[in-house]
């Protein structure tokens, strides 16, 4: 298989994700939407990262 | 060539404003961030687990040095950034542990294995290598596998928290890593052979692009730039569509977990750079005049083995808090004690990775050939 089919697969299998999960749990509320910089926003960061357990 | 490169262009615009009207602006600017780590990767080859091989097959310390020079980079800004906004920034500060030591052990030798590490396996499945899209898919699994014994590896035993900022403070712990980086790369040239000692411009370039990018990432996201959450995220969200109830398990009860398992994945600041990070190779690898050849075919049970390495690098990246990018680049650079420590560990696993690759990448002519 060619590079390009490969990679087309992996985007479309993400896409197919992304859009699965928007239909189960839906999309975020418009008027809740963090601010678009952690920084100075005053909210804490949502400590969802590799390091956490 | 020009008008497609164009067309890329206004695709990766136009997935980057579609997920800021459906998710907000930073989820579109996170990932626009995932994007430019996708092109610096695969555009100027800029890797992790190539540069260690080289380091260790051919003493090229060139690549090696790079990330080094990239991570002091991210420290010099982001330990002023974490001491001034305690409340809105954080680091990636795990503890030292067994476990921890043993999954960045086991994570540098299936990195080596598959020819990609966190970062790599997403680069490699963007820009259409199938060994890389292959892991990918057990990466995913693995991740997801190694929330449901966190706990377990943790009971092995684990030292307090230690970092740089709790050992000098946050100047001192920012001398502290910038002279930890300084020791090692002094090692690397001296260990290094003629020749392989000064990286080239194109590396000083990506390494100077890509801790930009991890800067806006930290400030942007109020946290480091990290790989393996997401993809674990991605696994758990997967087996709950098939009815499991994750709400049982110690990681995904954690109120934490349990509202990124809740919500969309477009709220989860990881999952978004990945996403992006995955599109970027692939503007690359489609903008090319030649996107190059597949790796060669292997046998049906080379990919077999290719699918359990990703499992395993999946696994043992939850292990050891993270992956090359969450507990290594984003460790150290926010003044993790954990990240030196993965870095030595996963370095000594990479020297047995390199033994076990041939054994696993099985090329499909040489079962034609046994057969």
């Amino acid at each position: 298989m060619t590079r390009p089919r490969v990679a087309l697969l992996a985007i479309a299998a993400l896409a197919a994700l992304v859009v699965w999960d928007a239909a189960a749990v839906g999309l975020p509320e418009p008027f809740r939407f963090p601010a678009a910089i952690a920084l100075g926003s005053g909210a804490a960061p949502s400590g969802a990262h590799c390091t956490a357990n | 060539m020009i008008l497609r490169r164009l067309g890329l262009g206004a695709l990766g615009l136009a997935v980057v404003a579609a997920v800021a009207l459906a998710a907000g602006p930073q989820a579109g600017i996170l990932v626009a961030i995932g994007i430019g780590y996708g092109l610096v990767l695969e555009g100027l080859r800029f890797g992790f687990a190539g540069p260690w091989r080289l380091m260790i097959v051919e003493r090229d310390a060139r690549g090696l040095l790079a990330q080094l020079f990239a991570i002091g980079l991210v420290a010099a800004a982001a330990f002023p950034l974490l001491a001034a906004n305690p409340l809105e920034l954080a680091p990636a500060q795990a503890p030292i542990g067994t476990g921890m030591i043993l999954g960045a052990f086991i994570f540098g030798a299936a990195m080596q294995v598959v020819m990609g590490c966190g970062s790599g396996t997403l680069v490699n499945a963007g820009s259409g290598n199938t060994i890389g899209a292959v892991a990918l898919v057990g990466f995913v699994g693995g991740a997801f596998l190694g929330t449901l014994n966190a706990g377990f590896w943790a009971s092995l035993g684990q030292l307090p928290l230690i970092s740089a900022q709790s050992v000098a403070g946050p100047n001192g712990g920012l001398w502290l890593t910038l002279a930890g980086l300084a020791l090692v790369a002094g090692f690397l040239i001296w260990r290094a052979a003629p020749g392989k000692r000064r990286p080239p411009a194109r590396l000083f370039v990506a390494a100077a692009l890509l801790a930009g990018l991890a800067i806006l990432n930290l400030v942007v996201a109020g946290q480091p730039w990290g790989i393996v959450y997401g993809l674990g995220l991605w696994g758990a969200k997967l087996v709950t569509a098939f009815g499991a109830d994750l709400s049982t398990t110690a990681f995904w009860a954690n109120p934490v977990n349990a509202t990124r398992l809740d919500q969309s994945i477009l709220t989860d600041v990881t999952s978004l750079t990945d996403i992006g990070l995955v599109l970027g190779a692939f503007l690359i690898m489609r903008g090319k005049r030649d996107p190059g050849a597949p790796p060669a075919p292997l046998a049906l049970q080379g990919w077999m083995l290719v699918l359990i390495a990703g499992v395993v690098l999946g696994y043992s990246s939850r292990m050891a808090f993270g992956c090359n990018v969450g507990a290594f680049f984003s460790g150290i650079s926010t003044g993790s004690a954990h990240g030196w420590v993965w870095f030595a560990a996963a370095f000594a696993g990479s020297a047995l990775g390199l033994k076990l690759r041939p054994l696993v990448l099985i090329p499909a002519r040489r079962q034609g050939v046994a057969a």
